[in-house]
């Protein structure tokens, strides 16, 4: 079953075509990686997939549904949901806080719904849960502007969670993240893909996004250069020298 | 006594801007300096309704829903700007709306429209002002315990974050323009009856200023902190002649001095002392 898929998606920014004719597809329960060198166009790409940008041409489908002119937060509440490469908290909410008002995203989209309703305990509740199972609950009532980045980082991945998403796009969750916090959430991540979820992920941290990925994605100067099984992709001669340029030999590759 | 009872009702029809105004600052963030236009739409919807014969209810009812109806369109049409460029945008709607009144020979042009009939007693206009008051502050009170009030307060905070957690935005600033610029109606509809007579002068500018600064001195976002800076603001000019001679310089002043020194108003120092908010 594909959950998401797009046909001849191109964006260009000024004279730059940034995307150009991508074709991808999703299937359902996939944990798929984009990968590709800087400016390869993949973090553009996954804001076109995930509506918070417009493409200049080309559609994005989900579950069959065009939805390449729906706004962000229908998408959202279709539960295809995007968290950013830097983290945009509720400056002036807790952590838990931040959470919570996700949690309660089911209340929040009738406004006479939300104007009638008070009761947020089993909100808080469910941000607590989530907050727990990324191990930030002591962070839960420190304010979002006092925690250091991992935590807000896992803060984002739970804020995700809280609204109940099919498919989460993830835009560099690893960045700025040390080797352990930077495993420890890359697991979090596969650990979301094994209970079902689909996950499209654009990282930079190789090691870490072919460990978990069933599928890689390649991305050079906007387009699709490879997509197929993570071993194989990376095994590919045209992958290696996208990110380090033709004429290097395996061994710096490894180095 | 009618003096006293006179005061108490302007205050009270302050109170009621204030908090209209802090529904839509303060809760959803959307900055307005023309809340007087609202105020001075709800005034003459209900005048011209009562001279034409429209009972008391009716027209403030009227006044209400022209003044909240034209300012969800308002808040529409604004959608695509923000901050700064909203200011404009609102006081832009402020000068239009003074620029049409005082041409048009319907609403009186600059003499604006006398003889509005009045058929309650000052002491029931005071009663009714105080009860607009406490009412705008009960809903306001209400919707911040709400999830409307968390809504807001994510638009408020981060409008591309509260769209990505399924919160439709421009849905939330059309409510918060409607039900602030519909009470400013509300005010505007009693003070027509009230003075019986309103003329385009009393909803200048400076007036959207004077209530802009009832706000922030009051903290915006604190209902009972607003509550406070609208009496505060009413009660100073007439303690302090001066005040009232050099209203803007005053205003001016408090508005530079808060933002400096208190952000958060009167209610931002209730909580420095207190150590407890002020809802």
């Amino acid at each position: 079953m594909t959950i998401l898929a797009c046909t001849a998606l191109t964006r260009a920014f000024g004279g730059v075509h940034a995307v150009s004719g991508v074709r991808l597809t999703v299937e359902r329960g996939e944990l798929v990686g984009l990968i590709g060198p800087n400016g390869a166009g993949k973090t553009t790409l996954l804001r076109l997939l995930a509506g918070v940008l417009v493409p200049d041409s080309g559609s994005v489908t989900y579950d069959g549904l065009d939805v390449t002119r729906m706004p962000l937060h229908r998408r959202a509440q279709l539960g295809r949901v995007m968290t950013h490469q830097i983290v945009r908290p509720f400056r002036g909410m807790t952590i838990a806080e931040n959470v919570t008002v996700a949690a309660g995203s089911h209340t929040t989209r009738h406004p006479w719904r939300a104007l009638r309703t008070v009761n947020s305990a089993k909100a808080r509740d469910r941000a607590r849960t989530l907050l727990a199972r990324f191990g930030i609950a002591d962070a839960a009532d420190k304010p979002a502007t006092a925690v250091p980045l991992g935590y807000l980082k896992r803060m984002q991945l739970a804020r995700a969670l809280a609204l109940d998403p099919q498919l989460l796009m993830l835009d560099e969750p690893l960045a700025g993240l040390n080797a352990v916090e930077a495993t420890q959430l890359a697991d979090q991540i596969s650990a979301l893909h094994a209970s079902g979820l689909t996950v499209v992920l654009v990282e930079h941290n190789l090691h870490e996004v072919t460990r978990i990925s069933s599928r890689l994605a390649v991305m050079h100067n906007g387009a699709l250069l490879a997509d197929g099984p993570p071993d194989e992709v990376m095994a590919r001669r045209d992958v290696r020298d996208a990110y380090l340029g033709t004429g290097r030999s395996r061994a710096a590759a490894d180095a | 006594m009618d003096y006293y009872l006179s005061v108490a009702t302007f205050a009270a029809l302050n109170v009621t801007l204030a908090l209209g105004l802090n529904l839509i600052t303060g809760f959803c963030g959307q900055v307005s300096l023309g809340h007087a236009a609202f105020y001075g739409l709800g005034a003459y919807a209900a005048a011209l309704c009562s001279t034409a014969g429209l009972p008391f209810p009716a027209s403030v009812l009227v006044g209400v829903l022209v003044a909240g109806g034209v300012g969800a369109i308002v808040g529409f049409l604004a959608l695509r700007v923000r901050e700064d460029f909203l200011a404009i945008v609102t006081m832009a709607v402020g000068f239009v709306f003074l620029g049409v009144v005082r041409k048009q020979r319907w609403l009186g042009a600059e003499m604006g429209i006398a003889n509005i009939p009045s058929t309650l007693s000052p002491l029931a206009y005071g009663v009714l002002s105080v009860g607009a008051a406490v009412g705008v502050a009960l809903l306001s009170l209400h919707i911040r315990r709400s999830w409307m009030g968390r809504a807001f307060d994510a638009v408020a905070q981060d409008e591309d974050v509260a769209r990505s957690i399924g919160i439709n935005v421009a849905r939330y600033k059309v409510i918060a323009f409607f039900l602030g610029t519909a009470a400013a109606g509300l005010a505007g509809a009693i003070y027509a009856h009230l003075a019986q007579l309103v003329v385009p002068d009393a909803f200048n500018f400076v007036q959207s200023i004077t209530i802009l600064a009832m706000a922030v001195v009051g903290g915006l976002g604190s209902t009972l902190g607003v509550a406070l800076g609208a009496i505060a603001l009413t009660l100073m000019p007439e303690l302090f002649r001066f005040v009232n001679d050099y209203k803007l310089l005053v205003y001016g002043a408090l508005l530079v001095g808060v933002m400096r020194f208190s952000p958060r108003g009167l209610a931002g120092l209730v909580q420095r002392f207190s150590g407890r908010a002020l809802p």
